[in-house]
């Protein structure tokens, strides 16, 4: 599938029908990031609402997918329901390589179907089948049936969603293969405004390999970067719940809805009591060796006479902050039976949790009640949050509607703006200070992955407002260059401009691999511009209170530096989006 | 005479490394499908996965079932594939009683030759090449 264009299915949910469409833009827009900000600029409505018929929700691969470790991921793209405006969410399993064996660089797909639905394609077919019986179904039992129903197994992926996606929940996620998830800004939801439960894509095309003599060389070259040095081994020893102990020991690691930023009971949640109690096993996305996804297990009794049951759950940092640190529960049986009912609802887990921690201190302050919330919600009450958990998914009272819309649309109507941890969107775990929480609330996606600025506060103490904004801005573009290709970004410290090209040339795309960072930065100009017209504004989204009031490595947080830095970074972007006309 | 086995296969993650391996370096093909080793999720993913591969039966019923002699039989197992007689018939696939062999929309068939070059490709070391000790007169593998 190395090619001078991008071929791309586009699927037509009203009238039923696809159509295989040829696309320039290979050497300008590369694929991933870039090519999904081509085709919504191309298919998409950006003045209009989220849930329009005829909204695209588009899934775009690279142009080294398949081709070498570690390009596995996927990138979907689509305007959120969270903000109503463009946005990206990641994932693996074996969606990249699924696309990439279907022969094509992206699938989209328009229009709304009648009633419920699964789209099946591969590289020789495309059906579109009657689920509605499936309306209401969970997650699990949904990519059972699933995998029942269709052709393909191990050669394919299955992405569904939940009942989160069906009722319009703006932290609505996609499910992946089980594991994997693209997970923020409500592409559940996306899915779901079109009746569309669930997709298969079969992999079956066959690629000749590259004649070139340099590719097996390079191919294992990059294998045995990514397997047999040390370079890697943080994601696949206790994998990113690592994080957690350090995070908490320089005090950046949020409890109780943010109320602390360190706690002693983190012995009892940390990365290494994870991996020592409860993991059972690793499993990897197609095409990446590394093996970074935890699966946990859960036993319990159901019944006397031991009669159990058994449940398999992956867990990463962010899933142990959001429904473990955030929510103080601190067993890690309790965290993983959250987990799992946000799987089952179909829940974006770090969203759903940050949430219930709003959700929990407007009870302790008398903002809401059990009215309100059904079951009393007490930090550490792991029962009570897995009955919200369904509840909020199920979207079942006005309260976990508007909940689901997001914290702040809650505390609009109830109160409480002032504790809501949201930075653009629920807050990743990151509790580093003044650049992560200017980074997350402006970021492209609003996630700690936009770029490295959590990483800088646990460097720098010094306040820098021009080098800060300088390094955000500057390390975006290499990340949206690499998520264009399209790499998991823990792969981003192997895989060096130089490798990169180098990986480029050997499959066929020289003019790639000799214009590495000015493509970056067209396509982060790219995705921004199509960001701002459909309606981004940095000055609409403001750094709750709370965000000010806590205290990390660095002493407290300085209101006048995160005010400052917040400001100067918007204008950056408006400028590097060509909007600013200051 | 070697034998390619997978005996810590319920330490695969499912990575499909070894298939690509086989696909790029045997077949010189960019595919899951064109591969001696296939690998699926056992009944789901939460139920672990399985290494489709040929066993090196001996004799092997791909190799009598092969009408033009592109399969024949492999000293001490499994099979020797001539890919220019093939007709694709696909009565090889057919015959195998485990789905080792799959075929490709043009008909080609691809089954594993035992080469071990998927085995370094193994993150986790599921995959061996194993040494089948030979009985001086026969095919027969020697049994303890």
């Amino acid at each position: 599938m190395i090619r001078d264009h991008f071929r791309i299915l586009v699927v037509n949910l009203s009238s039923g029908k696809g159509q295989i469409v040829h696309l320039d833009g290979r050497n300008t827009e590369v694929g991933g990031s870039g090519l999904a900000a081509l085709l919504f600029q191309k298919y998409g409505l950006p003045e209009q609402s989220w849930d329009d018929p005829a909204q695209p929700v588009i899934f775009a691969i690279g142009p080294l997918t398949g081709y070498f470790p570690l390009m596995s991921k996927t990138v979907c793209s689509f305007k959120s329901p969270y903000h109503n405006q463009y946005t990206e969410s990641h994932a693996g399993g074996r969606s990249a390589l699924s696309l990439c064996f279907s022969n094509l660089d992206a699938l989209v797909v328009v229009g709304k179907s009648e009633r419920l639905c699964c789209l099946s394609v591969s590289s020789r077919s495309l059906d579109i089948k009657d689920i509605d019986f499936m309306r209401g179904m969970d997650v699990d039992e949904t990519g059972k049936l699933l995998r029942g129903m269709s052709k393909g197994s191990g050669h394919r992926t299955i992405l569904r969603i939940g009942p989160a996606g069906e009722n319009g929940a703006a932290m609505s996620c996609i499910n992946v293969d089980t594991y994997r998830h693209f997970g923020r800004l409500g592409g559940g939801a996306a899915l779901g405004a079109k009746n569309l439960k669930g997709i298969i894509i079969h992999g079956d095309a066959i690629f000749t390999m590259p004649d070139n003599k340099q590719y097996n060389k390079l191919f294992a070259e990059v294998y045995k970067q990514v397997t047999a040095t040390d370079m890697m081994k943080k994601y696949h020893n206790l994998g990113t719940p690592a994080n957690l102990q350090g995070l908490n020991d320089i005090k950046s690691l949020p409890w109780r809805n943010l109320q602390a930023t360190s706690d002693p009971a983190i012995d009892q949640i940390n990365g290494e009591r994870f991996a020592t109690d409860t993991l059972l096993r690793n499993s990897a996305c197609s095409g990446c060796p590394v093996g970074c996804i935890h699966v946990a297990y859960i036993r319990e009794m159901f019944t006397e006479n031991h009669r159990y049951t058994f449940k398999q759950v992956a867990y990463d940092y962010e899933m142990i902050f959001s429904l473990g640190t955030m929510l103080g529960v601190t067993d890690t049986t309790s965290v993983l039976n959250i987990l799992d009912e946000m799987e089952k609802a179909g829940l974006d887990a770090m969203s759903g949790g940050v949430a219930l921690a709003w959700a929990t201190e407007a009870t302790e302050k008398g903002l809401i009640s059990a009215k309100e919330t059904v079951v009393t919600l007490t930090f550490g009450d792991s029962d009570s949050y897995q009955q919200a958990t369904e509840m909020l998914g199920g979207c079942s009272n006005d309260f976990y509607r508007l909940l689901g819309q997001g914290s702040l649309k809650a505390a609009e109507e109830y109160g409480g703006k002032d504790f809501a941890c949201v930075l653009g969107q629920e807050m990743a775990g990151y509790a580093t200070g003044e650049v992560f929480f200017a980074a997350q609330s402006l970021g492209f996606r609003h996630s700690h992955l936009d770029s490295g600025g959590y990483s800088y506060d646990q460097k720098h103490s010094d306040q820098d407002i021009g080098g800060v904004t300088d390094f955000l801005i500057n390390d975006e573009a290499g990340r949206a260059f690499m998520t264009s290709m399209v790499s998991c970004l823990f792969a981003r410290g192997v895989y060096t401009n130089e490798l990169l090209g180098d990986c480029l040339s050997s499959v066929g795309y020289p003019e790639l691999a000799t214009n590495i960072d000015p493509l970056g930065k067209h396509i982060q100009k790219l995705r921004w511009q199509t960001r701002v017209a459909s309606g981004f504004s940095p000055d609409a989204i403001t750094i709750p209170k709370r965000f000010f009031k806590i205290k990390t490595w660095k002493g407290a947080i300085d209101p006048v530096y995160l005010n400052n830095l917040k400001k100067a970074y918007g204008e950056a972007i408006m400028t590097l989006a060509g909007n600013n006309h200051d | 005479m070697k034998k390619l086995t997978a005996p810590k296969i319920d330490r695969c993650i499912g990575c499909h490394s070894c298939s690509l391996a086989c696909a790029r370096l045997v077949h010189k093909q960019i595919s899951w499908d064109t591969a001696g080793i296939r690998i699926k999720s056992s009944g789901g993913l939460t139920t672990g996965f399985k290494a489709n591969h040929c066993l090196a039966c001996d004799p092997a019923p791909c190799a009598d079932a092969c009408p033009t002699g592109a399969f024949s039989h492999r000293k001490g197992g499994g099979v020797i594939v001539k890919k220019k007689l093939c007709i694709t018939c696909g009565d090889c696939v057919a015959a195998c009683p485990i789905d080792a062999i799959s075929q490709d929309f043009s008909g080609a068939v691809y089954v594993c030759i035992h080469c071990g070059r998927c085995v370094d490709f193994c993150p986790h070391n599921c995959l061996e090449l194993e040494d089948i000790p030979m009985d001086k007169d026969s095919r027969k593998e020697v049994t303890a």
